[in-house]
């Protein structure tokens, strides 16, 4: 009896293509970020904007954004002590190069942590996503701010932003 | 049997009349409170007044945001939008039940809103004002 290298071969080829297929499904190819769970972070992160995904910047940024909420962007949106370090602590420990990782990995890509960045949209992934997407559609109605994922991405409340 | 029935009926009625002073009602009250700290001869709060804070063009804070209604839209009634996009609820209590039953979220937004559109805090009289326009809708 021969050893049936065939169907070993055909079955290991199909095995390997499998599990690549499905670490980029897992992966999201970089388009998967878990939304905000704890209901503290969505309230507070969420009702002037989507609650960003914590894995979409570094534990450096966020841990710089909270020190600076009285000029958040413009706005005053400081909590008070308690509440920014309970926000902290999430924030940090689901960041994009702490528990997030697996996430956030592809969209830091070229970043250095330690500069903070704290706009996602000046990342330069972020950027080349996006290059093709025309400055009218940007300034639309219904978009006006680089920060408002869902009027393009219609499930980015539940963390998929393919398109 | 007929004495006990109409004496848990009074009790029950009792309780609902009670209850009925809610969290927005204590609120007012504080506020009211502190609005005749401030100017002896205040009496009481006016939708009207209210009704003027929410829709007129201050532009003494941030300028994006001129007025309250920049966000919330013009009929309390319908939902609003942040600049960010997203949806905010209608402020008219008879559209959002429920919305002011928290003070310390309504003073927070207070706090923030205020100085957004009018560049400093809100008095006690026109938060009582406010809360007494968007209730009567």
């Amino acid at each position: 009896m021969t050893f049936p290298t065939r169907p070993l071969v055909l079955g290991l080829l199909a095995v390997g293509f499998s599990a690549l297929i499905f670490s980029r499904a897992q992966a999201g190819g970089g388009h998967y970020y878990p939304p905000v769970t704890d209901p503290v972070v969505k309230e507070e992160c969420g009702s002037c904007h989507l609650a960003f995904p914590a894995s979409m910047l570094p534990a450096a940024s966020w841990q710089r954004m909270m020190q600076e909420l009285d000029n958040h962007f413009g706005d005053n949106a400081s909590v008070d002590p308690a509440l920014a370090k309970k926000i902290t602590a999430y924030l940090v420990a689901n960041a994009g190069d702490t528990g997030g990782q697996a996430y956030g990995s592809k969209l830091l890509r070229g970043v250095t942590p330690a500069s903070a960045p704290q706009r996602i949209t000046s990342l330069p992934k972020w950027v080349r996503e996006h290059r093709e997407v025309p400055d009218w559609e940007w300034r639309h109605k219904d978009v006006r701010s680089k920060a408002n994922c869902t009027a393009c991405h219609a499930d980015a409340e539940l963390g998929h932003y393919e398109d | 049997m007929k004495l006990r029935l109409a004496l848990c009926c009074l009790a029950a009625l009792c309780h609902s009349l009670v209850a009925s002073a809610g969290p927005l009602e204590e609120q007012l009250t504080t506020y009211a409170a502190a609005a005749k700290i401030a100017n002896p001869a205040f009496a009481g709060f006016s939708a009207a007044r209210g009704e003027k804070l929410h829709t007129t063009r201050f532009a003494l804070g941030k300028p994006d945001t001129p007025a309250c209604t920049t966000c919330h839209g013009s009929d309390p009634r319908s939902s609003g939008n942040t600049l960010t996009g997203k949806r905010i609820e209608p402020v008219a209590l008879s559209a959002s039940p429920g919305r002011y039953a928290d003070p310390a979220k309504v003073e927070k937004w207070f706090k923030r809103n205020c100085n957004e559109v009018l560049g400093r805090a809100c008095s006690p009289l026109e938060k009582g004002d406010w809360l007494t326009f968007v209730s009567s809708r």
